[in-house]
């Protein structure tokens, strides 16, 4: 499987999850893990291009797949991805665990929609669970990255 | 969810794992296999595993399999393949077209991101008696498409739907494909559920002047639009007593048919 | 002071290390052996006999431990606060043995390769149990039919009663009487992080390293070395980044916090314990159960002569956090009204389900839900406005500092220091507006107060590096807050440097080894002025040593713009890295000032570099103590639609006035509020535990406990007035918990009004308003 760009082998044992292997074999732990039966959204990862729950498949799964994870978004030493910088100018996160997954999320939503409306925006962060800041900044956040996504 | 007691899992248990390339394997992997469990989307399956609520000692994985993603028109509706991903379904220009009652549908299917995994043929197998797609292929009635190593064989949706996440495929068999008729006007799903994206309390799908009801029985049932509660036992719960069910299914059935 | 960054809305210092996936929460350091509880099915039972044989044997199993292989394993945890009515506190053991009490209670531990093998090995181990019966609800715990420790009577753990004036005499007089039971039931904090533990232990240093994704890692390391009979400086625990909190992440201790650096030195090897979300629903302390009986007594203009409540707490299991709750609710219940005379009796009692500590909010949700409800019935019974009464009853902006007359958490009286209770209820009225047209739209509204900012005390350590830059350090740990941003801006007003020249790091004992712990919004208030007092204390050794290196007078100097210069003459000073480097006799260091750090200038003081009393280090260590809580207080108002038939609930507008005092940074308490009501929201209307007759929790995961999504969360409107503190130097209240607390008194309003049905309980369902309605008729 493709991680970030990068090749990796799967996963030897078959039942270890995506999320899992993620964090635990490549050292990329910037994907979370929340809920673990797939309400929460922490461990939301791009697969293909496409947002996916990462402890939702086995990690054999994404072999022949391209995944993108957080830490691919804006590698070291380059600016945050704009999505990763509307969520920082509308504080968008307080403590940070579910953010990963909100912003692959967006992500997904914005290749979608690029000029979401309110309704988009809404749905398109409804599968992702923030106990931290009642989503309006996350709200703010997205129009934002709709700004800096045009610029 | 089915409820244990001693709960301490979150992660699956140990099971084999099988890769088959095509139907055929498929089929004849679940006809020699003892105890295997098809995996397609994934986003109801892996949930049990991960709780271990459901421990098969196989599982056949049908995702490496080629050509089995397509949408297409067929016999005047729209037949939806295996591989096909909610998602996908969602987008399709043929399904809104010719069903836009599933296009319409499909988005109170969960949340975008687990569609995007997710399968319709999944959903149906599941069946899952508070899920949204059931109701429709029922309402519709639309059928499904049972390949296994004895041959194939098509089962119409008021067949098919037999219990609480139980329908009439054999052990050996892969739902390879669906088939909802075209959906005409009028025709609408309308549900309550307590958050955006949940299953629902209680939900109906009419389609025309067929009335499906999901929710408030075992399976996705057809009702009487005058009367449609008539006969019903739903089954209670935290988020709503049977009654509470009863009077949603009365009020969207009112809502639906007076639109 | 100068203020340039104190009342900024500067962004977070925090984010960008979370956002690139950089963050370091506990589970994501690895390296370690993973482990997971044997947890009771039962709520209540006694265990007869436990067999880990055949999980020991299992291939990749490196230890399981029952309550025989501990050192520790006969003693009971320690309970964090005794109070004198507590008279029969109870705490868990590490593993039980003899007796489990909740559904989920730990029973076995068990130690593998990986977590996939610890969850296969805890099958094996066998467990009987003799079912025993259970109490579950606080009613039943009241009847005591059963008991849920044989020598506590009456399921009672501690009783209190207190009483302001002459409240018999006041209710017999009172020209109208009225009579309300109101009832809260179990919620949860559901931080997205689950708890998790990660240890080890080095033999050749002797030293055992813990990170915890913990509210108050000083208490941990603390009770660590007692237990394993370490010096302390032998411990060291590290809060990580910690996803959430809301106030169960701390209890001293989880079994947890004890079995996994047990297992570590033990087994010489590291050992991590991840908390999965299913364990977290019944392992992680919860909180909100209660049932209160009111008796009111008010004249005929709607105000109240005489309130007495009887209330009953859902203590759970056990009590490792003594009786804290329910006394915050017995105090918190007059709120920003006045109460001739008030009596309030509380009874704390033991059920069989996870015990119970503070949730964001702890106890006051409930108090504030009395006694709005309280004010409602009576604005009802006389027919008079909702918000006439409200004023009637109000303490007045002149009425302060304010005695209540009942006991508070610190064991002081509770005194409001300041506010302006009928300016919150004026201007949350102004932003709400008019009411929107059409049926079934009902306005809510709650005036509450909240005690923030308790001590007894945090400290501050502050460094000006040589490089000019600014590291600081305190004990508590953050959940989230935006701590490094706000602390940041309270050490560079004092300092004169950039914010993003002052790193902090909290809640790791290696920097900063005293503390209590985050909770009851106090971060802002205590260690925010430790910060300020230490970073003061920085700021006056930095002018006394450039004073003698540019031969001026301290008070002639000012800091700012990261150097210190003679006020008037910028051009004469120096880099306050400079001084930092003169503030070490050593003076080596490489980077810019050094030259002017020289002792060849010529410039030096006679007799020795260090004199009498002098610390080497531009730093310095400050401890801030508050005399008593700083008062809080909020107004919010709603106006919501309750659809006639399927009784889908539509938040149409929601507003806040809130008065934490001086604000530090706009942009994170807009951040704390909004975040607040989300959390109300869940809890008024979504969410509740739902445990059945045997105790079964029934909703124990996402798919059934519903977190609102931001579907279901409205915008909210926000607006603030300013009552600074006069207890402290920055004249700052708490913020964390103030969103929480009136949402569900506001929402009840509302939909009473809506309805026309009576609202005594939390949390309403679609369910509950179809059955309340299904009574009206």
């Amino acid at each position: 499987m493709n991680v970030n760009g990068v090749e990796h082998p799967a996963p030897i044992d078959p039942r270890r999850l995506l999320a899992d292997h993620l964090r635990h074999d490549l050292g990329l732990t910037g994907t979370h893990v929340g809920c673990e039966h797939g309400v929460c959204g922490c461990c939301t990862v791009l697969l293909d291009g496409e947002p996916v729950r990462s402890c939702l498949m086995l990690g054999v799964q994404a072999e022949g797949h391209e995944i993108t994870t957080i830490e691919g978004l804006a590698r070291d030493g380059e600016p945050l991805h704009p999505v990763q910088q509307a969520f920082h100018e509308c504080h968008g996160l307080q403590c940070g665990f579910c953010t990963p997954g909100f912003v692959m999320s967006v992500v997904g939503l914005l290749a979608r929609h690029p000029q979401p409306t309110a309704q988009q925006i809404e749905e398109g962060i409804a599968g992702n669970l923030c106990r931290c800041t009642g989503y309006a900044s996350i709200r703010r956040a997205v129009s934002r990255a709709v700004e800096l996504r045009a610029k | 969810m089915p409820r244990r007691r001693d709960a301490r899992d979150l992660k699956p248990p140990p099971f084999q794992y099988h890769t088959p390339a095509t139907v055929h394997e498929a089929c004849s992997l679940l006809g020699s296999l003892e105890d295997a469990k098809v995996l397609a989307g994934g986003q109801s399956l892996i949930p049990l595993l991960n709780f271990r609520l459901a421990r098969p000692k196989h599982l056949v994985d049908i995702n490496g399999i080629a050509a089995l993603d397509r949408i297409y028109e067929r016999d005047g509706g729209v037949a939806v393949q295996a591989l096909v991903r909610q998602a996908a379904v969602e987008d399709s220009e043929v399904v809104a077209r010719i069903c836009p009652l599933l296009s319409s549908a499909i988005t109170l299917v969960a949340h975008r991101v687990i569609r995007n995994r997710g399968t319709v043929c999944g959903s149906l197998a599941h069946a899952d008696p508070a899920s949204e797609l059931p109701a429709v292929l029922l309402a519709l009635g639309g059928r499904v498409v049972a390949r296994s190593a004895r041959g194939e064989r098509t089962i119409a949706a008021d067949q098919f739907f037999v219990g609480v996440f139980e329908t009439a495929l054999a052990p050996d068999e892969l739902l390879v494909e669906a088939w909802f008729p075209a959906s005409r006007q009028p025709s609408l799903i309308l549900e309550e559920s307590r958050r955006h994206g949940d299953f629902a309390l209680a939900g109906v799908v009419r389609a025309d002047d067929r009335l499906a009801l999901f929710g408030v029985a075992p399976t996705p049932v057809l009702a009487d639009p005058r009367d449609p509660a008539r006969g019903l036992e739903p089954s209670g719960d935290l988020e709503a007593t049977p009654d509470f069910r009863l009077h949603l299914v009365r009020v969207l059935a009112d809502k639906a048919f007076a639109a | 002071m100068t203020t340039r960054w104190f009342g900024a809305p500067v962004q977070r210092v925090e984010d960008d290390r979370l956002l690139r996936g950089k963050g370091r929460f506990t589970d994501d350091i690895g390296g370690a052996l993973e482990c997971c509880f044997v947890r009771s099915p039962y709520a209540h039972a006694r265990v007869q006999s436990i067999d880990v044989s055949a999980a020991r044997e299992m291939p990749g199993v490196v230890a399981v431990y029952t309550a025989a292989d501990l050192p520790f394993g006969a003693i009971d945890l320690p309970l964090l606060i005794p109070h004198p009515n507590l008279t029969h506190g109870r705490t868990q053991r590490c593993l039980a043995s003899e007796v489990v009490r909740y559904a989920g209670e730990a029973v076995a531990f068990v130690i593998a390769e990986t977590r996939y093998l610890a969850e296969d090995a805890a099958e094996l181990v066998q467990v009987e149990y003799e079912a025993l019966p259970v109490v579950i609800t606080p009613e039943a715990a009241a009847l005591a039919e059963h008991l849920v420790h044989q020598d506590v009577p009456g399921n009672v753990a501690a009783e209190m009663q207190q009483v302001v004036g002459d409240v018999d005499a006041a209710l017999a007089n009172a020209p109208r009487r009225k009579h309300l039971r109101l009832r809260f039931e179990r919620g949860a904090a559901s931080p997205m992080e689950a708890r998790a533990v990660w240890a080890s232990w080095s033999s050749e240093e002797r030293k055992l390293t813990v990170y915890d994704s913990t509210q108050s890692p000083t208490s941990i390391r603390g009770g660590l070395a007692v237990l394993f009979g370490l010096p302390e400086s032998s411990v060291e625990v590290i809060a990580p980044d910690v996803g959430g909190g809301f106030g169960p992440k701390i209890m001293l201790f989880y079994p947890d916090e004890l079995l996994v650096p047990f297992a570590a030195m033990q087994l010489g090897r590291p050992v991590k314990w991840t908390e999965d979300r299913q364990e977290h629903f019944t392992a992680v302390n919860q909180e909100r159960g209660q049932v209160h009986e009111v008796d009111v007594g008010f004249d005929a203009e709607g105000r109240v002569l005489a309130l007495s409540d009887d209330f009953i707490h859902d203590g759970g299991a056990y009590t490792p956090y003594g009786i804290i709750l329910p006394i915050i609710t017995a105090a918190q219940i007059p709120g920003p009204y006045r109460l001739p005379s008030y009596r309030v009796r509380f009874r704390d009692l033991y059920t069989n389900a996870t015990p119970t500590s503070p949730y964001r909010g702890a106890g006051r949700p409930h108090a504030c839900f009395v006694m709005e409800r309280t004010l409602d019935a009576i604005a009802s019974d006389l027919n008079l406005d909702r918000i006439e009464v409200r004023r009637r009853n109000m303490i007045r902006a002149n009425d302060f500092p304010y005695d209540v007359g009942v006991a508070w958490q610190d064991g002081n009286t509770v005194v409001y220091d300041s506010g302006n209770y009928p300016e919150l209820l004026d201007r949350a009225l102004a932003l709400l507006g008019p009411k929107p047209a059409g049926d079934n739209v009902g306005m809510g509204i709650a005036v509450y107060v909240e005690g923030t900012g308790v001590g007894p005390y945090e400290g501050a350590h502050v460094q000006v590096l040589v490089s000019g830059k600014v590291i600081a350090a305190t004990g508590i740990p953050s959940q989230g807050q935006a701590h490094a941003t706000v602390w940041a801006q309270v050490v560079a007003d004092e300092l004169g440097v950039d914010v993003e020249d002052v790193e902090i790091t909290s809640g790791d004992t290696r920097r900063f080894p005293w503390g209590v712990g985050t909770f009851a919004s106090r971060g802002a208030v205590t260690a925010g002025n430790a910060m300020h007092v230490a970073a003061r204390m920085v700021a006056g050794k930095a002018k006394a040593i450039a004073a003698d290196h540019l031969e001026a007078n301290p008070d002639d100097l000012e800091l700012a713009g990261g150097r210190v210069f003679v006020k008037g003459s910028p051009d004469k000073g120096m880099p306050l890295g400079a001084v930092a480097v003169l503030s070490n006799p050593v003076r080596y260091a490489f980077g810019g000032g050094t030259e002017a750090a020289t002792q060849f200038t010529g410039r030096s003081r006679p007799g020795p570099p260090l004199h009498d009393g002098e610390q080497p280090g531009l730093e310095a260590t400050g401890y801030y103590s508050p005399p008593g809580s700083t008062w809080a207080s909020g107004c919010h108002a709603a106006y919501v639609r309750v659809d006639a038939k399927t009784f889908r609930l539509e938040i149409l507008k929601y507003v806040v006035v809130h008065d934490c005092g001086r604000v530090i940074n706009p942009l994170v308490l807009q951040g704390q509020i909004e975040g607040g009501v989300a959390q109300g929201i869940g809890g008024a209307f979504y969410e509740r535990l739902a445990y059945d007759e045997d105790g079964q929790l029934r909703n124990g995961s996402f798919m059934e406990f519903l977190m609102p999504y931001a579907t279901e969360i409205p915008a909210i409107e926000i607006d603030h007035i300013e009552t600074p503190s006069p207890l402290n130097p920055l004249g700052v209240k708490g913020a964390g918990e103030a969103g929480v607390i009136p949402v569900g008194a506001v929402l009840a309003s509302a939909i009473e009004d809506a309805m026309h049905v009576p609202i005594t309980e939390m949390p309403l369902s679609p369910l509950k308003l179809y059955e309340l309605s299904m009574l009206k008729t």
